[in-house]
This record gives structure tokens, C-alpha cells and sequence, in this order.
């Protein structure tokens, strides 16, 4: 519906205001934090190969994002689906049974929010969420 | 209402804070208040000339500071309103021949005198930045709709909080309507949305500006003039009162608000 409107007005996600507005909140969102993309990739990057010791990770499901709802509230939330546990001891057959896209870790590191509200920020197009994975 | 010092700033350079000064010095003085403007821009002296008193000037803001004159030498009273005066920038110096201190006990001074103290900070956020917000009780932001103005008024926005000077409010300058209507242009909500800060005034691209500053008559008393009309709104607004924003919603707003109301209340 949006999009029949935006581009009756000539406003649609294709022009170059809606561009702009899109490169502007990226960029604001680590001069922010003072953290560049590069810099938060690594990170992300260390917080996965500390999980991937513990659960078996599959990188392409993997969802770590930064969001901002204003400049001192930041949220960084993972959505990392895992389909068992690294136990080594274990036999694999036993653990196959109770594997599977279910089991998910949600992980947040906001001091004071709750996690379904943060989930519908995450859902919204609109958000500023960055996702550069 | 008690005297104020507003700080007219923006981060980046050219997007009009000495036009924006100029403009709302001569709109208070209008409003019958008593104000003082000052060029906050050692070395870079400019206001004067956009306010065409640059004939006039004898002695400078550093030379206040620096004890050469006293307070009354160095300010120039407006040909047209015996209520406004500029206390002008040294040409001939740089910004650290004046600290943040100085500014402080300046415009203290001047608060009991005048009901609007303006300051006109330079660009950038070193120095001549910290001057100019350092005696202020409000910062006003002027950032024009592109990219790189819009960023470094987000970067001065974080500096203000930080120095507990906030919440700053916006002037968004030379909007052309029509590029915002096409989706060439970031509108006043893009902008609003993306900073997530108040705007106190949206001031239209107007061919009217240039003009006025070639012959040192601010915008705001040709009555003709759209930018003009848009800095009587800002000064009233500073003066307390509640000014409707004259805002696209003028001229294509209702198709505007339709779509909002299809997208389900969405900006889009």
C-alpha cells in the first residue's frame, strides 16, 4: 500500500530523498557509537566464534544487529539459530532427534528492555537496524 | 521574560548561520525586544557586512576582551532599529583570543540589558564552537537538506547533549519544495525522523536572499519574501509563541496526508 502511494507522490524507494535518508541513518548510527562497520563486523565475528564452541552455528542463519532508537539507546540483538550443542562426549545419533531450526538463542545486551518489544523494532522495515552481515 | 543568549550554530560551513543571526536579530528587533548579535567567527568576520554595518566599526569583540574598549565601543547600533546592535568579530585575529570564560562573562553582561543575546558560532566543533555555546541558554541548529549538512548537525546535536546545553532545536534552511515533492529532496519530517530532534523553524530556498545580502538589508524586512516570512516565524517562536510551521502541507499536503492515512499513519 505504502508503495502504490510513495510512488504516486514520486517518493518511492527508489529516489534519491529515500536514498539519502537511508545512507544518513547508517552512517549515523556508528558515528553514534563511534563504532565503524568494519569495527562492529569484527565484533560480531568474536561473538559468534565464542558460540560456535559451544552449539553448532550455520553462519548463513545467523542474524547479529544494531539498533538505535536514539542516539543513547542502542541494542544490539542476535538472532542465532543453532542445531545442537558441541558436547563432546555425546554421541551424535542421540542428539539428532532433538535438533533443529527450533532452538534459537535469543541474545540481548540492551541493559533494560524487554526482548518481544525489541523483536517487533527488529521486524519493521522502517527501523533503523542495521543488518550487514 | 528573562533575557536569553541564543547560539546559532551548524557544524557544517555555508548553510546560512550568519544569514540565519542577521535575520533573526533584525525579526526580534521587530518584535520591539532589545538584542545584541555577536560574529562568534574571529578571523572570519562576516555578519556585519550581511547586516550592512560594516562601515561602522571601530573596535571588536576581542578588543572587549582584551581590555582595548569598553563593552559600549565595541557595539554598532542598527541604522533602522535603535534596539539592535552587532558586536563584530576581530578580523585579525584567531579564536583563541577569546576562551569560553570570556564569552561566559560577555553575555552576562549583555543579559542585563537586552532581552536576546545571539551568538553566531563559526563553523567546525573546535574552538570557536566552544565559544559560542558556552554562554548559551539555547543552540539552534541550521543545517540545510543533504547529506553531509544533515550529518554534521547530528554530530553537533551529540556535542550539545554532551555539554548539557540541549535539547537544541532545528532550522532547516534552503528547502525547495518542489525538489522535496519529486523524492529529490530530504523533507522536514526525513530529516526530523533521522536526527530525532524539535525544529523551530523551516526556512524555503528564496532568490530574494542573495540580493538582500549584496546590499546589507536582511531578507526578513522585504515582505515579499518566503524566507523572510519563515524568520519572522522563527523569532516569534523564540519569543514564546506558538506559530503554525508553513510546510509543504501548504501547498500538497493533502494528498500527503491521504497517503499517510493509507499507510496506516506511516510517514513513508
Amino acid at each position: 500500500m505504502t508503495g502504490f502511494f510513495d510512488r504516486m507522490l514520486g517518493r518511492g524507494k527508489e529516489s534519491s530523498a529515500n536514498k539519502a535518508k537511508e545512507r544518513l541513518q547508517f552512517v549515523l548510527v556508528h558515528d553514534r557509537i563511534n563504532l565503524p562497520p568494519e569495527r562492529l563486523k569484527e565484533m560480531k565475528q568474536e561473538i559468534l566464534a565464542v558460540i560456535s564452541k559451544y552449539v553448532k552455528v550455520s553462519d548463513e542463519e545467523v542474524d547479529i544487529a544494531l539498533e538505535q532508537r536514539d542516539r543513547n539507546n542502542n541494542t544490539l540483538i542476535a538472532e542465532i539459530p543453532f542445531s545442537e550443542s558441541l558436547k563432546t562426549d555425546l554421541d551424535e545419533s542421540d542428539m539428532q532427534d532433538e535438533s533443529g531450526a527450533a532452538n534459537a538463542m535469543m541474545l540481548d545486551l540492551d541493559d533494560d528492555d524487554a526482548v518481544d518489544e525489541i523483536v517487533k523494532h527488529h521486524d519493521d522495515d522502517d527501523s533503523s537496524a542495521m543488518d550487514d552481515d | 521574560m528573562e533575557a536569553k543568549v541564543v547560539t546559532i550554530t551548524s557544524g557544517k560551513g555555508g548553510v546560512g548561520k550568519t544569514t540565519t543571526t542577521a535575520n533573526l536579530g533584525v525579526s526580534l528587533a521587530r518584535l520591539g525586544k532589545k538584542v545584541v548579535v555577536i560574529d562568534a567567527d574571529i578571523g572570519l568576520r562576516n555578519l556585519d557586512v550581511v547586516m550592512g554595518l560594516e562601515n561602522r566599526i571601530v573596535y571588536d569583540l576581542v578588543d572587549v576582551i582584551e581590555g582595548r574598549s569598553k563593552l559600549r565601543q565595541a557595539m554598532i547600533k542598527h541604522k533602522q532599529f535603535p534596539d539592535l546592535y552587532l558586536i563584530p568579530a576581530a578580523q585579525t585575529r584567531d579564536k583563541t583570543a577569546v576562551s569560553p570564560n570570556d564569552m561566559i562573562a560577555l553575555c552576562r553582561k549583555l543579559k542585563e540589558e537586552f532581552d536576546f543575546v545571539l551568538v553566531d558560532s563559526p563553523a567546525g566543533i573546535e574552538r570557536g564552537f566552544r565559544n559560542a555555546i558556552a554562554p548559551s541558554d539555547e543552540v539552534l541548529i541550521v543545517t540545510n537538506p543533504e547529506v553531509s549538512a544533515v550529518r554534521d548537525a547530528d554530530r553537533i546535536i551529540g556535542l550539545i547533549e554532551a555539554e548539557n546545553k540541549g535539547p537544541a532545536r532545528l532550522i532547516l534552511n534552503r528547502v525547495k519544495i518542489d525538489m522535496v515533492k519529486k523524492g529529490d529532496m530530504l523533507s522536514p519530517d526525513d530529516i526530523t525522523d533521522i536526527l530525532a530532534v524539535g525544529i523551530i523553524g523551516i526556512v524555503p530556498e528564496d532568490e530574494n536572499v542573495i540580493p538582500a545580502s549584496n546590499s546589507g538589508v536582511p531578507v526578513t524586512l522585504n515582505e515579499n519574501s518566503r524566507a523572510g516570512v519563515a524568520f519572522r516565524n522563527i523569532a516569534r517562536r523564540l519569543n514564546g509563541e506558538t506559530v503554525e510551521f508553513m510546510t509543504l502541507e501548504n501547498t500538497g499536503g493533502l494528498f500527503q496526508r491521504i497517503a499517510r492515512l493509507f499507510a496506516g499513519g506511516q510517514s513513508e
